[in-house]
């Protein structure tokens, strides 16, 4: 079993916009997403999950429509709004950044810095 | 979508989240029993993944920041039901706040409307009241009212100020059968428009209208459309014969104006032909306004004011040396009714803080039942400030509904309050329930609720809640009551004092009236007197008039003259000498006021003009001027400026004291021992100098000794006296004892409404009493069920309970002692009359209050009594 380590502090809305992005998608779905995607690296608690979702809601960042799934069910899926992709580009962009920082700053070698 | 429609989605939104979690746990179960579990522990491991749905959902509601105003809402609702659970407890609560809060309002309005509210005119900020200023100050000041070419002066010079003047006068209106007396204004042409009020119909004056020799214009009060014209257009152009002269209606003013006091009639001031009005030494009662030009500041005003005085000083010294104008914001004259009712807003105040702290004492009472119910929250996981909330959520409730029922009681009670006023009460047209007010209300309403909320969500929680109890029914209820009590006493010992004083004069039997006399009989001294002399022969011949007077200041009534006087012959300029109050009469006063003479003679009518000068003083002023001696036939000297007998001579003059009477209350009962002014001088107005005796006239009354009824003389007399021309005609008609009851109008109403508010406190501090009492009682149910049944009869219980009750009454007493002496000074700086603390009046008063709060302890004491000990020993 690899170990997992926590999500840093407010990447889970990041990681929750980037996956809607792709396509109108429900709470379930977003969930296996990331444990997908993360390769089972990152722990997402479920329990946080849906408060981030009610929250990004709230803010205007998603929309939220009832809709039936495949197997006939109601869910509720969540699709990225104008303002969420905004929010995406510009948090991707802050994101990026930072661990361009971070990385310049590890390769430095033992003594290389004066 | 909005919070608004978040919060009324509140149930679809409740549903929706319901939906969406079972929808991710039934997912997550499938693809689990998909994997290979089995169904149960498929169910158990994705509700561990999930952590709690009912947690999750919680921090979901967190999430969507609307979660405050749900909980408010949910609150609300709970609070409203708690209340309609306990509509004994409800009921009680709500009386008591919305007495409490009733008459808060009612005196907040009053406040608001006299002392609050900006003057009933367009942009009152921009308008300034304007007078004149000296360097030196004499006894009466160094501000006077505008002598009239000194305000034409002005108005012409000031860029920055647009001014407008008025003077108080008054006439007799006559028709055919009959004449009215009139209060009137001679107004400048632009003083409409300086206060931006355009007359309702026709037209204001013209600059055309306003200067000697124009056709007369008069326009008329809205009332007195209505009166003589029933509302009528033809009112325009019709012919008003005032003052002897018919005068053309040009225009009706709003039905809502307001100048100072009350007035029908309105005339140009330009055309008023006296000859005061051309002279700079003379300042014939000119009110001037004025408005600022836009974009003026006041010291803007006031520097162009100075500039414009400095010519005018050194082109009339005479008059104008020293003499500046200057321009202050102008407010509403409401005279000396403030002090008054700030101290009834005060005393209203604890009258609410007595019935919050009631309510408070109710609910932690009844905190105690709901202890179970607190505790089974907080273990469900609710946090004590989520408790708390909770609590003051109910007590606003409370608070607010009691508010709301409180402004009923307002509506109610704010036009009797009016209208038992004592006298008048100015800008009463301006008290309203608006909603300045009731924000008032619901400001004060909120705020009680929280403060007395917040002692027993506080407690939360906390278990020594009867010390609270005990502790919070003395300390606040205890003091804010006795001091209204002992208020209300030392007013009510004060005023019986006041009114059984004695004035100094029979105040039984007498009628009084102010006399306008027609301009055509006031144009020589000789005709005035004349006609005066008239007046006085036909009020004799009324039956039932027993004697009759014409005087200038009566005593109690406003209005005074005080002259200087010395007892040896003054040096010319001598300042700093000693005061009197001068009054003028004719022969009869003594018989007509009933005023005893002590010593010496009255006047007669030998004492005229060209005799000897005489005078009667008054037993104070006897001792004042001569001490132990006799001062019959001693002479009293007046500085030469300020004498009211003129031989004309230059020389300083004397009057010689022919007898002494005793001293009469001038300035009534109340005030006339702290009077700085007391000494009192008689002279006949016979002997009055030519010079003053037309202003004299205008001052003049009459006074008359009835032996019916005097106010069923008014007619007879009237009759009587109206004179050939017919408009001799009376206002200001009041008996004597109507003078001094309204000598003593503060006095009533103060204690009026202190008496009501005590007796509010009183009831309301026996509700309290009764409530924790009730409460402590029934706490203690088992206890006294044992001791019954070891013997205790009925009357040891009572006793026990009344005994308890007796120690928290007389804590509270003792607390209280402090409270009522600070009243009573505060009392006694504000009310004419009131002597600090009689101890009668402070023994009486808490006797009252023991025994009331006893009574209201009797009803638990003899519930107590009743307990059937078995059952009592059966509960829990």
């Amino acid at each position: 079993m690899t170990v997992k380590s926590d999500l840093p502090q407010g990447t889970l809305d990041l990681l929750i916009l980037k996956i809607v992005a792709l396509g109108p998608v429900h709470g379930y779905a977003i969930a296996q997403r990331l444990q997908q995607v993360t390769r089972d690296v990152v722990q997402v608690p479920q329990g946080s999950l849906y408060p981030a979702l009610h929250r990004l809601e709230y803010r205007g960042l998603l929309g939220a429509d009832w809709k039936q799934t495949d197997t006939g069910r109601e869910a509720k899926y969540y699709q990225l709004t104008k303002k969420g992709r905004g929010q995406l580009e510009a948090e991707t962009a802050d994101w990026r950044r930072l661990a361009e920082a971070i990385g310049l700053v590890l390769k430095l070698s033992e003594g290389g810095a004066r | 979508m909005s919070w608004w429609q978040r919060l009324s989605g509140r149930k679809q939104m409740e549903e929706q989240l319901d939906k969406e979690m079972r929808f991710h746990l039934d997912q997550h179960i499938s693809e689990l029993i998909a994997q290979g579990r089995n169904p149960q522990e498929a169910q158990r491991e994705a509700r561990l993944a999930i952590g709690g749905p009912e947690q999750v959902k919680e921090n979901c509601r967190d999430a969507r920041g609307t979660r405050w105003l749900e909980d408010l809402f949910q609150d609300v609702r709970f609070a409203l039901r708690m209340l309609l659970k306990n509509p004994g407890f409800a009921a009680i609560a709500l009386l008591t706040l919305a007495l409490g809060s009733g008459a808060t309002t009612v005196m907040f309005t009053v406040v608001d409307g006299v002392l609050l509210k900006p003057l009933p005119y367009p942009a009152p900020s921009r308008l300034v009241a304007m007078q004149e200023k000296t360097e030196q100050a004499t006894r009466l000041g160094n501000l006077w009212a505008f002598a009239y070419p000194n305000y034409l002066d002005c108005k012409r010079a000031s860029h920055s100020v647009e001014m407008a003047a008025w003077r108080e006068t008054g006439g007799a209106i006559r028709e055919p059968d009959r004449a009215e007396y009139v209060d009137s204004r001679q107004i400048s042409a632009d003083l409409f428009s300086v206060l931006q009020v355009p007359v309702e119909h026709g037209r204001a004056f013209t600059s055309d209208d306003d200067r000697r020799g124009a056709a007369p214009v008069m326009i008329i009060s809205h009332e007195m459309w209505k009166r003589r014209f029933a509302e009528s257009p033809s009112a325009l152009g019709a012919q008003i014969v005032y003052a002897q002269e018919s005068y053309t209606v040009v225009g009706i003013l709003p039905a809502a104006f307001q100048l100072d006091g009350h007035s029908d009639v309105f005339t140009p001031l330009g055309q008023d032909p006296s000859p005061i009005m051309e002279r700079r030494d003379r300042h014939p009662g000119l009110q001037v306004t004025g408005r600022l030009q836009p974009g003026v500041t006041l010291a803007q005003a006031q520097t162009e004011l100075d500039l414009i005085a400095r010519p005018l000083a050194k082109q009339y010294p005479d008059s104008n040396a020293g003499r500046t104008f200057i321009a202050n914001s102008m407010r509403p004259d409401v005279g000396d009714v403030g002090s008054t009712l700030w101290l009834l807003l005060g005393a209203v105040t604890l009258v609410l803080l007595i019935a919050c702290a009631n309510v408070a004492n109710l609910l932690l009472a009844r905190a105690v039942s709901r202890e179970r119910e607190f505790a089974m929250r907080a273990a469900l996981g609710a946090r004590r400030g989520r408790l708390i909330r909770q609590c003051l959520t109910e007590s606003a409730v409370l608070g607010i509904s009691g508010g709301i029922l409180g402004v009923f009681v307002a509506a109610v009670g704010i036009r009797p309050f009016v209208t038992f006023w004592p006298g008048n009460l100015p800008r009463a047209e301006e008290i309203q329930l608006d909603w300045r007010v009731l924000l008032f209300t619901l400001g004060i309403s909120l705020l009680s609720g929280l403060f007395f909320g917040l002692a027993p969500a506080l407690r939360i929680p906390s278990r020594n809640l009867e010390a609270v109890l005990r502790s919070g029914a003395r300390s606040l209820t205890g003091r804010a009551r006795r001091l209204l009590l002992v208020s209300a006493g030392i007013l009510g010992r004060t005023l019986l004092r006041l009114a059984s004083a004695d004035p100094g004069l029979n105040i039984h039997n007498v009628l009084t009236a102010r006399l306008n006399l027609p301009n055509s009989t006031l144009d020589t001294p000789a005709r005035i007197r004349a006609t005066w002399q008239d007046v006085l022969d036909h009020a004799r011949r009324v039956p039932g008039v027993v004697s009759v007077a014409t005087v200038d200041t009566i005593p109690m009534r406003d209005g005074n003259n005080q002259l200087q006087y010395s007892t040896t012959p003054p040096p010319a300029g001598a300042t700093q000498l000693p005061m009197m109050l001068a009054t003028s009469v004719s022969s009869d006063y003594l018989k007509v006021m009933d005023i005893p003479l002590l010593k010496g003679r009255f006047f007669d009518d030998h004492d005229r003009q060209g005799s000897e000068n005489v005078a009667v003083i008054d037993d104070v002023l006897a001792k004042l001027a001569f001490g132990a001696q006799d001062p019959i036939g001693k002479q009293i000297w007046f500085p030469n400026t300020d004498t009211p007998y003129s031989s004309g001579s230059a020389n300083p003059e004397a009057a010689r004291v022919i007898g002494v009477v005793r001293h009469v209350q001038h300035w009534g009962p109340a005030s006339d021992d702290q009077a700085t002014v007391r000494a009192q001088f008689y002279y006949p107005f016979a002997q009055l100098a030519d010079a003053y005796v037309r202003r004299w006239s205008d001052l003049m009354s009459v006074a008359v000794r009835t032996s019916t009824a005097p106010l069923a003389l008014v007619d007879p007399l009237q009759k009587e006296i109206r004179g050939a021309s017919g408009d001799r005609v009376f206002n200001q008609i009041l008996t004597m004892e109507q003078i001094a009851s309204d000598s003593l109008a503060q006095q009533h109403m103060l204690m009026l409404v202190f008496g009501i508010f005590a007796g509010l406190a009183l009831l309301l501090a026996c509700i309290g009493v009764y409530g924790v009492l009730a409460y402590l009682t029934s706490q203690r149910v088992s206890e006294i069920g044992v001791r019954m049944a070891v013997g205790a009869t009925a009357g040891d219980v009572i006793l026990l309970i009344l005994r308890q009750s007796m120690g928290m009454i007389f804590a509270g007493v003792g607390v209280g002692i402090a409270g009522a002496l600070v009243a009573g000074r505060l009392l006694e700086k504000f009310v004419a009359g009131v002597k600090s603390l009689e101890p009668g009046t402070f023994v009486l008063m808490i006797f009252v209050l023991v025994l009331a709060a006893l009574f209201a302890s009797y009803v638990p004491a003899r519930r107590a009594s009743r307990i059937d000990p078995m059952r009592a020993l059966r509960q829990d």
